[in-house]
């Protein structure tokens, strides 16, 4: 019999015994809210979002600033390259991967481009200032950011360059992080990607005395621009 | 050869008694309770949040094995190799096979506990092979050659001025006091590492069964680029971590982080459900799952305290005990430290041998109103204690309680006992906490109550 047998079948064997709910032991009630009942209050419990776009373009920049993310309202895709090509001054070369914003931008800033649409060396990636990639959402209750290898380039362009710039527009911000998940199902169920990843901030580490120190491993900067 | 009680003993003596190590210890872990009250009382019913998460690990566990085929299914039809475990020389024959045929060298790994329980590194350095630790904690401890302090802060016990100079020893890096410069010196020696390693060896916070997934939470980046950069990934964790769903992960993420750091939502919450894909640019030509029993299957066969594996491993029981915090992390002599690891230890390495941590606590009960999932932590640690002596009875203990027993049962013979008592205690002045004084395990540390000069009954009786 194989491992996988062996195991399953001394898990089945351990279940023929049932086990209290938590909470329910008192009243011995043993019903338990299913998962349909509570899925629709998650979101209740959670920490609080406001009504409109406006608050949660508020609550996003918020909790940029707590995390230190750089967030930024730009009106125009001129000033969101006036913006960049300010930012570029010191770069030498930068990371991106082919997409509607990324292609409105990478072009403009003159700079050598490793492009990760059809591989790349990981050494080439590690040398560049900066990686810019789009995202499938934003969240608006942790300022986070969703990448996913599909619409963010892979997984190392938004993690291996010191500087990870990211490319929303407006209608990608979304209230909380119920609804972040029930856009992943949506636009993926039939077929996800190997690599899904909610960014909360640049990398940090509090393992020297809890003192809080940003670029651990991951990027010492997040620039969210929001078009 | 000491025993892991004898060990225990020696060590909680020591570490109760360096106060510099405690006053560390209570000042990194108060800074955290205040950022976690804060972070609890930004949601808006963290109560019902708890209650629901227990209700999600209750139903996972309890149709654990049906979870189970589904995730392993899901991800097979995607590419991955999912492999079964039942014990820990099992789980160290595997990884080393898939990095012999690969042919690989080197290693990096992310912060991954169930590799601390089946002793991997020492296994992959046996075998020649060049491991390194890429979490920064995790980084420091491989370097002092110890094991990590806390599983969710492995270095938290060190000074910087230690860390300085065991990296100006062991990487021959110059002496500084900023915590940046010494994260800084991590960051450029595991780059090349990340970009050179053949294989990447990361554990899971969570194994996601509807959509074939395990999740990795972490702050720093570096399971990111474990998982991103060498060939072959190999993920290693226990059969309990199962989630139903997907969107469970709104849910647990965030109650996580809060539990574990204080945080709203760490760094990177990330979620790999196979090698690179054919549409993809990066990633693993091989991704490989471990799923480890090491008796979990026995736990889970005590339905009393099947909910131990409920547990998310957020460390939050650890931070808040009292024993914890007084006797530190290595005292444990465990893989997982405080409560948490007092209960499930006996379970996972043998009761007998580990009963004694069950006996360390204050019963206080602050682990399970801090935990997450609801786990009866406290009562667990008197059902360990209770389960112990029903295995193996102490015949000193039987005989103390027979004789108190008895006592206790004969009215006359208790007052003839307690009036000897009386007549007989300014005597134990001689023997006070000497080796003579039969009392000595109080007396060493605490003063002996003196009996009162008249019973409640002599009282009542003689009252006016």
């Amino acid at each position: 019999m194989s491992e996988r047998e062996n195991i399953l079948g001394r898990i089945r064997e351990a279940l023929t015994l049932s086990a209290d709910v938590p909470g329910h032991k008192q009243n011995n009630l043993l019903q338990v809210v299913s998962e349909e009942e509570a899925a629709p209050h998650i979101h209740e419990w959670l920490p609080a979002v406001g009504e409109t776009i406006e608050d949660g373009l508020a609550l996003f920049a918020k909790n940029s600033a707590e995390l230190k993310t750089d967030f930024r309202l730009v009106d125009s895709l001129e000033d969101l390259n006036a913006q960049i090509t300010e930012m570029a001054s010191g770069w030498k070369k930068i990371a991106t991967h082919s997409g509607e914003l990324t292609d409105a931008v990478g072009d403009k800033l003159g700079l050598p481009v490793c492009s990760t649409d059809e591989g790349y060396e990981a050494s080439d990636l590690e040398s560049c200032d900066v990686g810019i990639t789009q995202c499938d959402c934003l969240v608006a209750q942790t300022g986070s950011v969703l990448v996913t290898a599909r619409s963010a380039g892979g997984r190392a362009l938004s993690v291996l360059p010191p500087h990870h710039i990211v490319l929303a527009q407006r209608s990608q911000l979304l209230p909380d992080l119920p609804a972040a998940f029930a856009l992943l199902e949506e636009r993926y169920a039939s077929n996800y990607p190997s690599f899904i990843s909610l960014i909360t901030g640049p990398s940090r580490t509090g393992d020297i005395e809890r003192i809080l120190v940003l670029g651990a491993h991951g990027p010492k900067q997040l620039t969210v621009f929001c078009l | 050869m000491t025993t892991p009680v004898h060990q225990f003993h020696t060590d909680a003596n020591r570490a109760a008694q360096d106060l510099q190590q405690r006053a560390q210890i209570q000042s990194a872990l108060s800074s955290y309770e205040t950022a976690c009250e804060a972070r609890k009382s930004a949601f808006r019913d963290w109560e019902s949040a708890r209650q629901t998460a227990a209700e999600i690990k209750w139903d996972a566990v309890n149709h654990l094995d049906q979870h189970l085929r589904e995730f392993a299914d899901k991800l097979e039809s995607r590419g991955t190799q999912v492999h079964w475990a039942s014990n820990e020389q099992q789980a160290r024959d595997i990884i080393l096979e898939i990095i012999r045929s690969n042919n690989a060298h080197s290693i990096i790994k992310s912060k991954v506990m169930t590799g601390e329980e089946i002793h991997i590194n020492e296994a992959l350095e046996k075998a020649a092979f060049d491991v390194v630790e890429s979490d920064l904690g995790e980084f420091i401890v491989q370097l002092r050659r110890e094991a990590p302090y806390h599983f969710v802060f492995p270095a938290m016990h060190l000074k910087r001025g230690e860390i300085s100079e065991l990296f100006n020893r062991e990487l021959g890096t110059a002496l500084t006091e900023d915590p940046e410069e010494l994260t800084m010196i991590a960051r450029r020696v595991l780059r090349d590492k990340y970009i050179t390693a053949d294989v990447g060896i990361s554990g899971a916070n969570f194994a996601i069964a509807e959509t074939g997934m395990i999740s990795i939470t972490e702050n720093e980046g570096n399971a990111r680029l474990t998982c991103a950069l060498p060939k072959v990934h190999i993920a290693l964790l226990g059969i309990e971590k199962v989630l139903p769903r997907l969107r469970d992960l709104a849910l647990f993420l965030p109650m996580l982080a809060t539990a574990g750091a204080g945080q709203a939502l760490t760094c990177y919450n990330s979620l790999y459900g196979g090698p690179r894909q054919p549409d993809e640019c990066d990633g693993p030509e091989e991704f490989h799952v471990v799923l480890l029993d090491n008796n979990r299957t026995q736990l889970l066969a005590d339905k009393q305290q099947r909910d131990a594996l409920h547990c998310i491993r957020c460390g939050a029981c650890l931070n808040v005990c009292p024993i914890y915090r007084s006797i530190g992390g290595h005292t444990y002599g465990t893989t997982y430290q405080g409560p948490i690891g007092s209960v499930i230890t006996p379970h996972l390495r043998g009761l007998q041998d580990w009963k004694h941590l069950s006996s360390a606590s204050s019963l206080c009960g602050a682990c399970t109103q801090v935990c997450p999932v609801k786990i009866d932590l406290h009562h667990h640690l008197l059902h360990n204690r209770r389960n112990a002596v029903i295995d193996k009875p102490v015949w000193r203990e039987k005989l103390q309680f027979a004789i108190f027993r008895s006592v206790m049962n004969r009215p006359k013979l208790y007052r003839f006992c307690v009036r000897i008592g009386r007549l007989m205690q300014p005597l134990h002045r001689l023997v006070d906490g000497t080796r003579l004084d039969p009392a000595r395990g109080w007396t060493q540390t605490r003063k002996l109550p003196r009996i009162a000069p008249q019973t409640f009954k002599d009282f009542w009786r003689n009252r006016k």
